[in-house]
């Protein structure tokens, strides 16, 4: 049996069924991790005997008749900012390289009830601070479709994981981008859900006015399922919103109903400043969904050009408070010989943080300190209303918003980390999102003249995933774009 | 350019996130929060006299819970981490100097 011609659904009836056992499946993804792992470097941890013992007893519950979950059997990653039980919990970061949680993040209790077996721990920018997986403090991930090339960011070794076929399914998050990009880079589809979908319990923070944690998969279908699994209010986080404001659908049941008077929104100006490529196939997607019976309608969004400059004000400001309990007193890394208390946490911090996270750190700090506040933190809050707004106008005119999802396919291994700027520049498309804590969906939808895939991006108002991934449906179902797979895949 | 920041308060920030930089990192820093600060105020471009800060985007303010005591984390757990301790603390390098008459 192998991975890459099944989708986590088909892969959990086959083994509800009892055609397929969990042991094979996780038999399968170990085999295909074997041999393309040492190729891609997706993972940071591997949970070899773990997975084949719980594969072991899922496929004894399923003997006996016991009730299973939705995921039952399911070999599945998770990105290494998501607390577990078991093995470290990175961040990709060298000052957590040896921390073991003692608590597990809501996401992954709820995957764990759903039966599915986590077989490993993703590469990320550490913290998830970075759009291509460079700025991981432990290791080196390459895109399955072009090893000279990166998988995108932060959570490019989920994305790596999936489009490699090393598992059906995985977990990342998105604060500015980290789901939707890295998917668009590997080919394969990525949902950031509404702010306040799913709970941030465990998840540990970077931006927490903007992250969230979401599925990268293969398929439309497979991303539904995830989300139907982890969506819904949680005590443990405040800011999960609770079943009466926004109740969770079962996102599968209604996915192949296409969505009757469709109108898609696009803001023609904004799109312009992506490649001639990607020009092209969202211009062939907008023809999908006219095919479809949709009607296009022109939109503004007045402000979005200023996303950017809001989005590293209000995420790295919210950094610099996050990562102060980083002090090399509680838990972490800790300097070896400290002259006294304060070289414990300026020590600690500087040794074993990135230069990434040094310089969030930095902007975040000067954001947010005496005297520059108004100026920059406040305004960006401001600019942050007038981009929510955007969206919501935009909604007015249209169901569903199409756009590119970054303006190039994946870049060169090296190419943006000596300019910061023009790395942040890079997440134009995905980065307003979050500012209006919208959802956002990335499907691919077509290949670049060097073969490289790009992605579509969908957004929706704010807690309608239960629509977006209908209308994400009735593009992979016109399309074959998803069915493609990186030479690594064999 | 104005607004520029320079290496002094860049060693000052770095003090405020107890960050202690290396002197290549303040000359890098310097040159990249620059360049990064200048891109920012683009924002001013915008009136924002009569707009509100939004510091998030959910559709509920403050939760409440009733005050029960529920299970926590306990000791043994909260200091399994530690990269120091001593018995049921978390231990440090002295804060008080004996020569300070502190």
């Amino acid at each position: 049996m192998s991975l890459d011609e099944l989708t986590a659904i088909d892969l959990r009836e086959r083994i509800a069924a009892r055609q397929v056992s969990s042991t094979e499946a996780v038999h399968a993804a170990f085999e295909q991790i074997d041999r393309a792992e040492p190729t891609v470097g997706a993972f940071i941890s591997l949970f070899r005997d773990e997975a084949f013992a719980r594969a072991q007893e899922i496929d004894r519950r399923l003997a006996a008749g016991e009730p299973v979950g939705a995921l039952a059997g399911v070999p599945v990653a998770v990105k290494d900012n998501l607390c577990t039980r078991f093995g470290a919990t990175t961040c990709g970061s060298r000052i957590l390289e040896n921390f073991h949680a003692p608590y597990e993040a809501t996401v992954i209790r709820r995957l764990l009830d759903a039966g599915a077996v986590i077989i490993g721990k993703t590469n990320l920018d550490e913290f998830a601070m970075g759009s291509s997986t460079e700025n991981s403090g432990l290791k080196k991930t390459v895109n399955p479709w072009d090893t000279e090339r990166v998988p995108g960011g932060s959570s490019g070794g989920s994305a790596t994981a999936v489009a490699a076929r090393l598992c059906s399914i995985a977990l990342g998050s998105d604060t500015g981008g980290s789901i939707r990009q890295p998917a668009s880079f590997c080919g394969v589809v990525g949902l950031k859900p509404t702010y306040g979908r799913v709970s941030r319990y465990g998840l540990v923070a970077y931006g927490s006015s903007l992250d969230q944690i979401g599925p990268l998969a293969q398929t439309v279908t497979d991303a539904a399922l995830m989300l139907s699994v982890i969506a819904g209010h949680d005590p443990a986080d405040s800011t999960s919103v609770d079943e009466r404001t926004a109740p969770v659908a079962d996102y599968v049941a209604r996915l192949d109903e296409p969505v009757g008077g469709l109108r898609v929104g696009i803001a023609p100006a904004f799109n312009a400043g992506a490649d001639e490529s990607v020009r092209s196939a969202l211009d062939a997607a907008i023809e999908v969904y006219c095919g479809a019976g949709a009607d296009v309608v022109e939109i503004e969004l007045p402000h979005i050009d200023y996303a950017i400059a809001a989005y590293y004000v209000i995420a790295t400001a919210e950094a610099s408070s996050n990562l102060a309990r980083f002090d090399g007193v509680h838990y972490g890394y800790r300097t070896p010989n400290p002259a006294d208390y304060v070289e414990v946490y300026s020590k600690s911090r500087e040794e074993a943080f990135g230069q990434e996270v040094k310089r969030r750190i930095m902007l975040g700090t000067y954001a947010l300190s005496s005297g520059y506040y108004d100026a920059y933190y406040l305004k960006a809050l401001k600019v942050r209303n007038l981009i929510r707004n955007d969206f919501v106008k935009a909604f007015e005119r249209c169901d569903a918003i199409l756009m590119p999802v970054a303006p190039t396919t994946a870049f060169k291994i090296g190419e943006k980390t000596d300019d910061p700027l023009k790395m942040y520049l890079s997440d134009i498309y995905t980065i307003a999102v979050n500012l209006a804590g919208i959802p956002g969906l990335s499907i691919p939808c077509g290949l670049d003249p060097a073969g490289l895939p790009i992605g579509l991006q969908i957004l929706t108002p704010a807690f309608s995933e239960d629509k977006l991934v209908r209308i994400a449906r009735m593009f992979e179902a016109a399309t074959e774009w998803h069915t493609k797979k990186p030479a690594i895949v064999g | 350019m104005q607004q520029q920041i320079d290496a002094d308060q860049v060693r000052k920030v770095a003090k405020l996130g107890r960050l202690e930089l290396t002197d290549a990192e303040v000359e890098a820093f310097t040159e990249q929060l620059g360049a990064i600060l200048a891109y920012v105020e683009k924002m001013n471009e915008l009136d924002t006299t009569d707009v509100e800060p939004l510091a998030h985007c959910l559709p509920i303010s403050n939760v409440f819970r009733d005050d029960v005591v529920g299970p926590s984390l306990g000791t043994d757990n909260a200091l399994a981490n530690a990269p120091q301790r001593d018995g049921s603390f978390f231990k440090v390098p002295k804060i008080l100097d004996d020569s300070s008459g502190a």
